[in-house]
């Protein structure tokens, strides 16, 4: 059993702001980055799998695949947006580095291979300070 | 306690596999099934598992961790072709996955009677790729 981990990057700008919350309670809560027009972040995604590496080809997963579903259901979905307002997820969902790991998860979860290895991790990295793991 | 060394090396490879035609080489391994091969500069990151020693306050002596991880990985593989030049991958493809478990396999022996024993191995391809092998199957 080997552990891969892939990275992807891309920049975005969102907002930190809940419906359900005041004024005052959404500059308490969220601070700078409750800013009105929203503000940007060099992304950096990795996705984690679990498994054995196939005789025949040396690989835990075929590289070439993952790396075409995470550009085509997460990379192409975010990359140079306004979260907020052009990924349809976030109209509702407050989109917090936890909810783009979420929402990553649930969008390769999708699209996974039935003989893919296990998903392990999906971890968002928004800033050098700043990384969830979901 | 856990205690992790780097090292790197640059070294060049091929993924092909003899089993998959030209096209299917070039369709799962992409640019990497180039006949010519080509290189990166590998990252290794060793991590050995023990209790500091109660004298020197080590885990293990850093000089020594470095001397086995040159004498075992750096030195045979560094600015090599691994396909032609680093045994076994003559014969099996110098995947990220299997230069893993053959850094594990060279390094192991080299802790199993101290008190440190090697607890993974992860191994950097690029900075966007990397493998962590933990021994076993």
């Amino acid at each position: 059993m080997v552990r891969l981990t892939r990275r992807y990057r891309f920049p975005a700008s969102h907002r930190l702001h809940s419906s359900k919350l005041s004024e005052a309670q959404n500059q308490e809560v969220y601070g700078k980055c409750n800013n009105p027009f929203g503000h940007g972040h060099n992304y950096v995604i990795e996705i984690g799998v679990r498994g054995e590496i196939d005789l025949n080809t040396g690989c835990a997963i075929d590289l070439t695949l993952l790396d075409s579903l995470v550009k085509e259901h997460v990379v192409s979905a975010f990359d140079h947006r306004y979260l907020n307002e052009e990924v349809p997820a976030f109209a509702t969902l407050v989109p917090t580095a936890e909810n783009i790991g979420m929402e990553t998860r649930r969008r390769l979860e999708a699209v996974w291979p039935a003989n893919f290895p296990v998903l392990e991790k999906v971890r968002v990295q928004e800033t050098n300070r700043n990384i969830i793991e979901v | 306690m856990f205690i992790t060394r780097k090292a790197e090396f640059s070294a060049s490879h091929i993924c092909r596999s003899p089993a998959m035609s030209d096209e299917q080489n070039r369709a799962f391994y992409g640019l990497a099934a180039n006949p010519h091969g080509h290189g990166h500069n590998y990252v290794l990151e060793v991590t050995l598992e023990g209790d500091p020693d109660p004298v020197t306050g080590m885990v293990l002596d850093l000089k020594r961790l470095k001397e086995i991880v040159n004498e075992q990985v750096v030195e045979p593989m560094d600015h090599r072709f691994l396909n032609h030049e680093v045994p076994p991958f003559d014969k099996i493809i110098p995947t990220t996955e299997n230069l893993a478990v053959e850094i594990w396999r060279r390094l192991e022996p080299q802790f199993s009677s101290g008190a440190a024993r090697l607890h993974a191995v992860r191994l950097w391809e690029t900075e966007d790729l990397y493998v962590d092998y933990f021994g076993g199957v």
